[in-house]
């Protein structure tokens, strides 16, 4: 079943086709893979599913219900939580923080009722940080909790937007190169996190990587875009023997003479 | 040997509530002989400084602070003919104390810089102004007024509400422009409100211009008229300690969490679920409502406003305030505005009065022009550049909460979740 469908999505910035005529199905609880070189257009994409940018024209479909002029916040009611390629962490905030932040549209109760002692808040937020913790546990931060985020070691940063993120129980997480700047073991780590959200979150996971590596192993199915076209999609295997895909990469000049 | 006995003392509960208590009663006694003394008044003024720092249950703090602003200066001001004075900059300091915690919100938490601030303090003590004196007779063609000075009690929660109403429509407007440009457009409607307020005596009459509103009801309490500065002092403290307890509450709830994702990425708190306007025009409303209901008490203490006491230099600093202390910090808020209100109503005045007996004498002569109570802006550059240069984050800084962690690592073990273990522990797939 389909959780996620693109249709032809297309963003113009002034004269700029920044994605042009784009269109996925993603799979329920799968992990797929949006490739492709730099400027090629895949955070645009994201973006677009988050409601960052509205696409210039096409239509994204969450369960069949369209995404398409709601607010980001809405966007992640909806059940879409993302990560950013540039790190974004609340970085003036603690660890936990941050989480507890993911964690936002979850909790009900209102500021008043935190004004006022109402028993339910104070219940709900003594939870919600048990919760929290349990969640730096899950990605491995819980030696950090009252750091502040802005502190932490890079690849840490990178595990708790991951955190921050899940807190908000998506039904899909789109990370945007989470692996990228990470050493081998960091990013092995990664490919396990990856791997077991998938199963332990009931999640579906599209991510943008150049880890090429990590691609092949975790995808289930890769699209591929190139200067905001999309070139190629389909299983591991069948990408990596893609003549267009290659060319893309490569150049066409070198795979002539190669 | 001299660290080490500090740090004697730093564990010892005993040690520093008696140390504490001896301070305490000797500069309380101080100022009790002294009676006109300012240094007396600050010394113990300075107990409450002392106190954040020491290592005490966090009750016993609160208390003992309490017992110190509502009991113990007032008494120990109470004999020399200096006590309305001395009373009047306490009211003066609590209700920039309030103002400055409730910009805090904006700017601190928030991150949105506003620089008209003083516009919210000015509608709630039109509020008052309009509805406690003879002036809303003018247009009201209904209601007998001034309303009986049992009605100003009434009038906090109505400047607070207007007040806040004033920042939701302020915010509606302006929080589509973020950082210089929201700074700007802030200042703006500061002067707006403003020049309104000075020039609304026609067509109808509502403000009287710049005449302003005369002869302001005092409020009364079951009958006895208020109308010294020690009585307004308790007023005001009743609403410090409700700005305090607000501030406090709200800054590690939810809604806190949620204005300091804000000012820190407003681009992931938006994909966090956080809905942006909501959340910055709730920092707008609640913190211009501590503004509103101080307004009120302006007015009523004051007997008399126009629209001069709110120009844009007020605004600034309750800024100042709030940069002085610590953006973001409650306890350095407090100070800053502590520090900023006597700096200027007891400090300097107290040195200009000295240095004018002084040339009196024929010991120096000081010209006029710079005697320090005319120099508090100069003063106030100086102290921002100095703590521009070297101490960015204000005289106490913030710092964050910490969770305890050992409790949550207890409590996470007994609670079962979809996040078992570590993925690590289980091997690659």
């Amino acid at each position: 079943m389909n959780i996620l469908e693109v249709k032809n999505l297309t963003k113009k910035f002034g004269g700029l086709m920044a994605t042009r005529d784009v269109s996925m199905n993603v799979e329920k609880n799968s992990i797929t893979a949006v490739i492709g070189p730099n400027g090629a257009g895949k955070t645009t994409f994201f973006n677009m599913i988050t409601a960052v940018y509205r696409p210039t024209s096409g239509d994204i479909l969450l369960n069949g219900k369209s995404l398409v002029g709601l607010k980001p916040h809405q966007v992640c009611h909806f059940g879409i939580s993302r990560t950013f390629q540039n790190i974004r962490l609340f970085n003036e905030q603690t660890v936990i923080e941050n989480v507890l932040v993911g964690m936002h549209q979850r909790l009900k109760g209102h500021w008043i009722g935190t004004l006022l002692h109402f028993p339910e808040v104070t219940r709900e937020e003594e939870a919600a940080k048990v919760e929290a913790y349990k969640i730096l546990q899950y990605v491995g931060l819980e030696e950090f909790v009252n750091e502040s985020a802005g502190n932490l070691p890079y690849g840490a940063q990178r595990r708790l937007e991951i955190g921050r993120a899940i807190a908000a129980k998506p039904k899909i997480l789109l990370l945007d190169e989470p692996a990228a700047g990470m050493n081998p073991k960091e990013t092995r780590q990664l490919t396990d996190l990856i791997h077991d959200m998938r199963h332990r979150l009931d999640v579906t996971i599209i991510l943008i990587e150049h880890d090429m590596k990590l691609v092949m192993k975790i995808s289930d199915y890769l699209y591929v875009l190139d200067h905001g076209e999309l070139i190629a999609e389909g299983k591991p295997d069948e990408i990596r023997n893609n003549q267009r895909v290659i060319e893309a990469y490569l150049g066409k000049e070198a795979t002539q003479r190669g | 040997m001299i660290k080490n006995a500090f740090h004697k003392f730093a564990d010892s509960t005993k040690a520093q509530i008696i140390f504490f208590a001896a301070y305490v009663l000797i500069t309380a006694f101080g100022l009790f002989l002294l009676s006109d003394s300012v240094i007396a008044f600050l010394v113990l003024l300075l107990s409450i400084l002392i106190l954040y720092y020491l290592k005490l249950n966090v009750r016993i703090k609160w208390a003992l602070g309490l017992l110190i602003i509502a009991v113990l200066v007032p008494f120990a001001a109470s004999q020399g003919s200096s006590y309305q004075s001395f009373m009047d900059v306490g009211t003066l300091v609590l209700i920039y104390v309030a103002m400055a915690l409730g910009l805090n919100i904006v700017v601190g938490f928030a991150g949105l810089l506003d620089l008209g601030f003083i516009a919210f303090f000015a509608v709630g003590a039109y509020t008052y102004g309009i509805f406690g004196s003879t002036q809303a007779n003018k247009f009201m063609p209904f209601g007998h007024f001034p309303v009986p000075g049992d009605a100003f009690w009434l009038f906090i929660p109505i400047g607070a509400i207007i007040a806040a109403v004033f920042g939701i429509l302020l915010g509606i407007p302006v929080l589509r422009v973020r950082g210089d440009y929201l700074a700007i457009v802030t200042l703006g409607f500061g002067e707006i409100i403003r020049i309104v307020f000075n020039n609304m005596d026609h067509p109808i009459n509502i403000t009287n211009g710049s005449m302003g509103i005369p002869s302001i009801e005092p409020p009364s309490f079951f009958g006895i008229p208020i109308g010294q500065p020690s009585q307004f002092y308790y007023i005001a403290l009743v609403i410090f300690m409700l700005a305090i307890y607000v501030a406090t509450r709200l800054e590690h709830s939810k809604l806190g969490r949620a204005w300091k994702a804000v000012r820190d990425n407003e681009i992931a708190a938006q994909a966090s679920g956080i809905p942006l306007v909501k959340t910055k025009l709730a920092a707008f409303a609640i913190g211009a409502s501590f503004s509103g209901m101080m307004g009120s008490v302006f007015a009523a203490k004051q007997m008399y406003i126009d629209a001069s006491s709110f120009t844009y230099l007020e605004s600034t600093i309750v800024l100042v305030m709030v940069i002085l202390g610590g953006m973001g910090s409650i306890p350095g808020v407090i100070l800053g505005a502590a520090v900023v209100i006597i700096l200027n109503n007891q400090v300097l005045t107290s040195l200009s009065t000295w240095l004018t007996q002084l040339s009196a004498s024929g010991v120096v002569s000081v010209p006029d022009a710079l005697s320090p109570a005319k120099m508090q802006r100069f003063i106030f550059g100086i102290l921002l550049v100095v703590f521009a240069l070297y101490r960015t984050k204000g005289l106490i800084p913030y710092k964050n909460k910490k969770v305890d962690a050992a409790h949550l690592k207890a409590e996470a073990a007994v609670k079962t979740s979809q996040y078992e273990e570590h993925p690590e522990a289980e091997g690659t797939h």
